[in-house]
């Protein structure tokens, strides 16, 4: 166990670096100066040299990438050009409430998920089987941006029960947990968790047609073991996979949750993101682009381990 | 004298190929397969003719006649927030959608598919170095990865194409690996190497017809997602500009209109949603025909 988890992080170390790499580029890849954004079009060439080495861009490549990621493993992803805050700080009061809002989604999706999974794999092939499979092929299928407008559409433009967009009353990013805060998160978090159902509903459907069809499952039928016993040993073997989706299906959804984000103005890393690739904050967006793919890395790192502690037949 | 020793009847050889045309005699007993062949046909011929289907200019409005709802004289689907008919742009739109969908994953068949073969052949550290560049792509989250190039690269289409495609290499690459990895250590390969078969030669006769098939499901499968991915560049303003037409675009400039023409507005996601409903459907159906297990 403790060397599968020490081996896994050390492979885990060059994903990590070659992800910073990428991050790295990002900037270099888009056209135009990065300087160009924080400067008035008539800056005198002196004040543009000067800012290009405040800014470390005369430096060469490989120079550069080191004095970054130097700076990034101390928490300091530089300065948003837009707004002159850091990017550490933008960057993480965004990713609170979006991990909140993929929490709550990716719960929502788990719970129904394996309830259809569970439907599904247990009366396989009846009518209720083709309703869950419906169900997940359409949580894979549709576009989750327009599922938002359309719930948006019902819930807040005609029958006026929810409110269209934002975090809270008055447009506040401060999240609190009463009704009126909550009743912000409800739409946009149905919506994110559209695509964990669909996804965990597949998955659980398989996982649960397959143990019932093992040999174990008909003996202990053929002792007495009551349904209800029967079914607490498939849980028992699907849970570990099942919790692996699941836990894969959190960083996606952080990781995309730019579009909802957009259709609900949820002040998470989604808007940021925006924000920056339209106001050409190309700090902001290396930061938030950074932070989001090493939670994505962790979190499939986690969920790794974790899974090989709960099933001991992982053997690796 | 040998000739005679065995009246040997001139047969044809019998072209195996029957495997493909099992495939194609299951597909077609798949009715939902089907009924979702046939969506996409409709739409993508309709958007092929768009110019002799669409009834009207599908950028020429006149704002008088903004936001018209759904059955209006004229306008059997309404009109946008610029008066445009719908029923046009909607046709019209699938040109850029439909293109924007399936290319990245085409392009990604390809060029994914080349990385994969080579490094499931070659093993060693030629795959070792593949794979684990591959790896940091697979290492971000799609929506992300997308996102993050496209809004590096700048709006519009080309880019968005770029960033796309960019995104489905990675899986893809890591299937085909799999695959020929798989295979590399199978008998026939052995044996075609110990023939002397060169490996160009091996890759292009055996290695080829075992693989291309699942990858080819596999990336069937990816289209469906690649439609939400293109036309959420769109909607998000990094792929497609106004006024030309495109189902993610169209969606993004009518939210303004979810109070005054809510069903006009949500048109476009339907379409969308349609036609990645039915690539995913097509691309079960192939598999259960296939019977490619993941």
């Amino acid at each position: 166990m403790f060397g599968y988890t020490l081996r896994r992080i050390i492979y885990t170390l060059p994903v990590l670096l070659g992800v910073s790499v990428v991050c790295f580029a990002l900037v270099h890849i888009s056209p135009g100066d990065p300087l160009i954004s924080i400067l008035p079009a008539d800056a005198s060439i002196e004040l543009q040299e000067r800012m290009l080495v405040l800014y470390g861009f005369d430096r060469s490549y490989p120079e550069q990438f080191i004095l970054w990621l130097g700076r990034a493993l101390q928490g300091d992803l530089g300065t948003s050009i837009a707004t002159g805050r850091p990017v550490t700080t933008e960057v993480m009061r965004a990713v609170a409430n979006t991990l909140m809002l993929a929490s709550v989604a990716t719960v929502i999706g788990f719970v129904l998920g394996c309830f259809f999974g569970f439907v599904a794999g247990y009366f396989s092939n009846s009518p209720m089987d083709k309703a869950a499979s419906a169900a997940a092929v359409f949580g894979v299928s549709v576009p989750h941006y327009w599922l938002g407008m359309v719930l948006v559409i019902i819930f807040s433009a005609q029958l006026g029960w929810l409110p269209a967009s934002g975090a809270g009353p008055g447009g506040s990013s401060q999240w609190k947990f009463d009704m009126e805060h909550l009743s912000y998160m409800v739409l946009p978090a149905i919506t994110m968790s559209v695509i964990p159902m669909g996804i965990i509903a597949r998955t659980v459907r398989a996982l649960v047609a397959e143990i019932l069809a093992q040999e174990f499952v008909i003996g202990l039928r053929a002792r007495g073991l009551s349904e209800f016993g029967v079914f607490v040993h498939v849980v028992k073997n699907a849970a570990p996979t099942a919790l692996a989706v699941m836990g894969v299906q959190l960083g996606y959804l952080l990781g995309g949750s730019i579009l909802i984000e957009t259709v609900f103005s949820w002040p998470g890393t989604g808007m940021l993101l925006n924000s920056a690739i339209f106001q050409r904050d190309l700090p902001l967006l290396q930061g938030t682009i950074l932070v989001l793919a090493l939670f994505f890395v962790v979190l499939n790192l986690i969920v790794d381990v974790m899974q090989s502690a709960l099933d001991p037949r992982i053997k690796r | 004298m040998a000739d005679i020793a065995i009246a040997t009847p001139p047969v044809e050889p019998v072209r195996s190929a029957g495997y493909w045309q099992n495939v194609g005699k299951r597909l077609i007993r798949d009715k939902t397969a089907m009924a979702a062949a046939a969506v996409l046909a409709l739409i993508t011929l309709a958007a092929i003719f768009a110019p002799i289907v669409a009834p009207m200019d599908p950028l020429q409005g006149r704002l008088i006649n903004r936001l018209q709802p759904i059955g209006s004289e004229g306008h059997i689907l309404g009109t946008d927030e610029l008066g445009r008919d719908m029923l046009s742009r909607l046709i019209w739109g699938g040109r850029l959608s439909l293109l924007m969908g399936v290319t990245p994953v085409v392009l990604a068949f390809f060029i994914g598919s080349a990385i994969g073969i080579i490094a499931g052949y070659a093993g060693g550290w030629t795959n070792t170095l593949i794979m684990r560049t591959v790896d940091i792509f697979y290492a971000f989250p799609s929506v992300l990865l997308a996102v993050a190039l496209s809004g590096a690269l700048g709006a519009g289409l080309g880019n968005a194409l770029l960033s796309l495609t960019v995104v489905f290499i990675p899986p893809i690459a890591r299937v085909a690996e799999s695959v020929t990895t798989r295979l590399r250590s199978s008998d026939f390969i052995e044996a075609a190497r110990a023939s002397g078969a060169g490996a160009l030669t091996i890759v292009r006769v055996h290695v080829l017809g075992n693989v291309l098939g699942p990858i080819f499901v596999y990336a069937t499968s990816l289209i469906a997602v690649s439609m939400i991915l293109a036309s959420g560049l769109s909607f998000l303003g990094l792929g497609v500009r106004p006024p030309n037409p495109e189902w993610g675009l169209m969606l993004n400039t009518l939210r303004t209109a979810i109070y005054a023409q809510p069903w006009v507005a949500a048109l476009p996601g339907a379409m969308i949603f349609l036609v990645s409903i039915s690539f995913n459907l097509l691309s079960d159906g192939l598999r259960s025909a296939m019977e490619v297990r993941q």
